[in-house]
């Protein structure tokens, strides 16, 4: 039985007078795929970035580590009309080492002459493949990770989620990813949870993910498709 | 002696002002310099009549636009810049309410005439510390610039980064006031930010490019000024800009 890394109990979340998050509680084990699915507007942004400590909460919120990496969801990121940042000072802003940031890239499948690019300069798939690796090259035990598929073409978001399974897979990486994809729900997460301001429901994907289920959470008029041939 | 007073603070605010314009630019921010410098008309006259250090005079003119701006956003909440807009226009329609004729040249676009010792060492000592405050400001401001919540995440204080700085924007205008005058702030921090940025491939670059080009095009508006007799501020701006052309051929 692994270890919990993150408690969450009795979460409130209230922004400009409006309640984002209600009574929420769940648990992360360490090593876990957790997966938050709800509809837009369901507070999944909010819940990762109170997650890690930007936005003012009630109720208990229990780390039991603080090396977290987050990355804030494509509109909170600015690309274009920055300076001239080369994605080498990218990563020094990490503040690790020349060898640190060339074997990280080179797991992601990019070379090292990337790090003379201007990070504006950087295609979207170069770009994800850069970010997942500037997220995880100080070796993070959590990687909180908002929609990283927006945005790309199914060729890309496949690179993402393997790319992403196969640094889970090396070791004790806890994630925690907010997606629309119900794909990578049925081939990645270990639970999953239903966000649609308060918990509708939270568990492994083939108890919780039924028809029934998708529709209270997303409405009437979604489609289901069970996976059976994995 | 004269000469070389001048051409040492103005290779000390130029480089500087080039240097802080370089991260005001990566913050959409490099015209604010031109309504702050107007903002120091009311205490460059008043120093001026007085017969104080115009830096000196402008400084408290700078900080107490920046409070009066503030207080007007929070009691009316209209755009920035429209507030800016009333503030720098109703100072400098003041000032020339009290501002003698013949002083109205040296306010306008500032008089490197006479310099002494001591507000050549007052002014490299601000310049310095302007430089590094901002050298220690500028990674996580740009990092910030990318996405706030990479900074907020590491704990980072974003508001005491602003503070600092406004704090070397509003000392940076006060000091630039002296060289090229309340009419020209704007540009001694944002042409040769944009020269830098036209040249530069990365962020090392960019700044120090900036530092350089705001420097030399000080030292030489200044010579130039010293042959020609045409006054000192705006042959700065005119060799800067020139800069600036001459970048547009070898733009990265």
């Amino acid at each position: 039985m692994s270890k919990e890394i993150l408690a969450v109990k009795n979460l409130n979340v209230t922004l400009d007078e409006e309640e984002i998050i209600k009574d929420l509680s769940f648990e992360v084990k360490e090593g876990e795929v957790l997966i938050i699915l709800g509809p837009n507007g369901a507070g999944k942004t909010t819940l990762l970035r109170t997650l890690v400590g930007l936005l003012p909460y009630e109720g208990e919120i229990r780390w039991a580590t603080r090396n977290i990496s987050y990355l804030p969801p494509q509109e909170l990121f600015q690309r274009k009309a920055l300076p001239p940042l080369s994605i080498e000072e990218f990563f020094k802003f990490k503040r690790v080492s020349s060898a640190q940031i060339l074997e990280i890239l080179d797991s992601v499948g990019l070379d090292s002459s990337i790090l003379k690019k201007r990070f504006g300069t950087l295609s979207t798939g170069q770009f994800q493949r850069m970010i997942i690796a500037w997220a995880l090259v100080s070796e993070p035990s959590v990687l909180l990770f908002d929609e990283p598929t927006a945005g790309i073409d199914i060729g890309g978001q496949e690179t993402i989620y393997s790319l992403l399974h196969k640094f889970w897979s090396k070791g004790n990486l806890t994630i925690l990813l907010v997606t629309h994809d119900l794909d990578i729900v049925w081939e990645h997460a270990n639970n999953v949870l239903c966000l649609n301001k308060k918990m509708l429901c939270y568990g492994k994907p083939r108890e919780i993910l039924t028809p029934e289920g998708l529709e209270e959470l997303y409405g009437a008029g979604i489609k289901f498709y069970e996976h059976t041939h994995r | 002696m004269q000469l070389f007073l001048a051409l040492m603070i103005g290779a000390f605010i130029g480089g500087v002002a080039g240097y802080l314009g370089t991260l005001m630019l990566s913050q959409r921010m490099a015209l604010v310099a031109g309504p702050l410098g107007h903002l120091t008309l009311p205490g460059v006259a008043l120093a001026l009549i007085f017969g104080f250090d115009v830096s000196l005079g402008a400084f408290p003119f700078v900080i107490l636009g920046i409070v009066l701006i503030w207080l007007f956003e929070m009691r009316t909440g209209l755009p920035m810049e429209a507030l800016t807009a009333i503030v720098f226009a109703s100072g400098v329609a003041i000032t020339f309410l009290f501002l003698p004729s013949e002083e109205e040249t040296t306010a306008l676009i500032g008089n490197m005439s006479q310099i002494s010792i001591g507000v050549t060492i007052m002014t490299l000592i601000l310049s310095l510390i302007i430089f590094f405050a901002t050298k220690i400001i500028y990674s996580k401001m740009v990092l910030a610039s990318i996405s706030e919540d990479f900074d907020k995440v590491e704990g980072i204080d974003l508001r005491k980064y602003n503070l600092v700085y406004l704090v070397c924007i509003a000392l940076m205008v006060a000091l630039g006031v002296r060289i090229v005058g309340s009419l020209m702030t704007a540009a001694l921090v944002a042409i040769p930010a944009c020269t830098s940025r036209n040249l530069s491939k990365n962020l090392v670059q960019y700044s120090y490019m900036g530092l350089i080009s705001g420097s030399l095009a000080c030292v030489l508006g200044i010579l130039g000024s010293d042959f020609t007799g045409i006054p000192t501020g705006p042959l700065i701006i005119i060799t800067s800009a020139l800069f600036f052309l001459i970048s547009l051929i070898f733009k990265k």
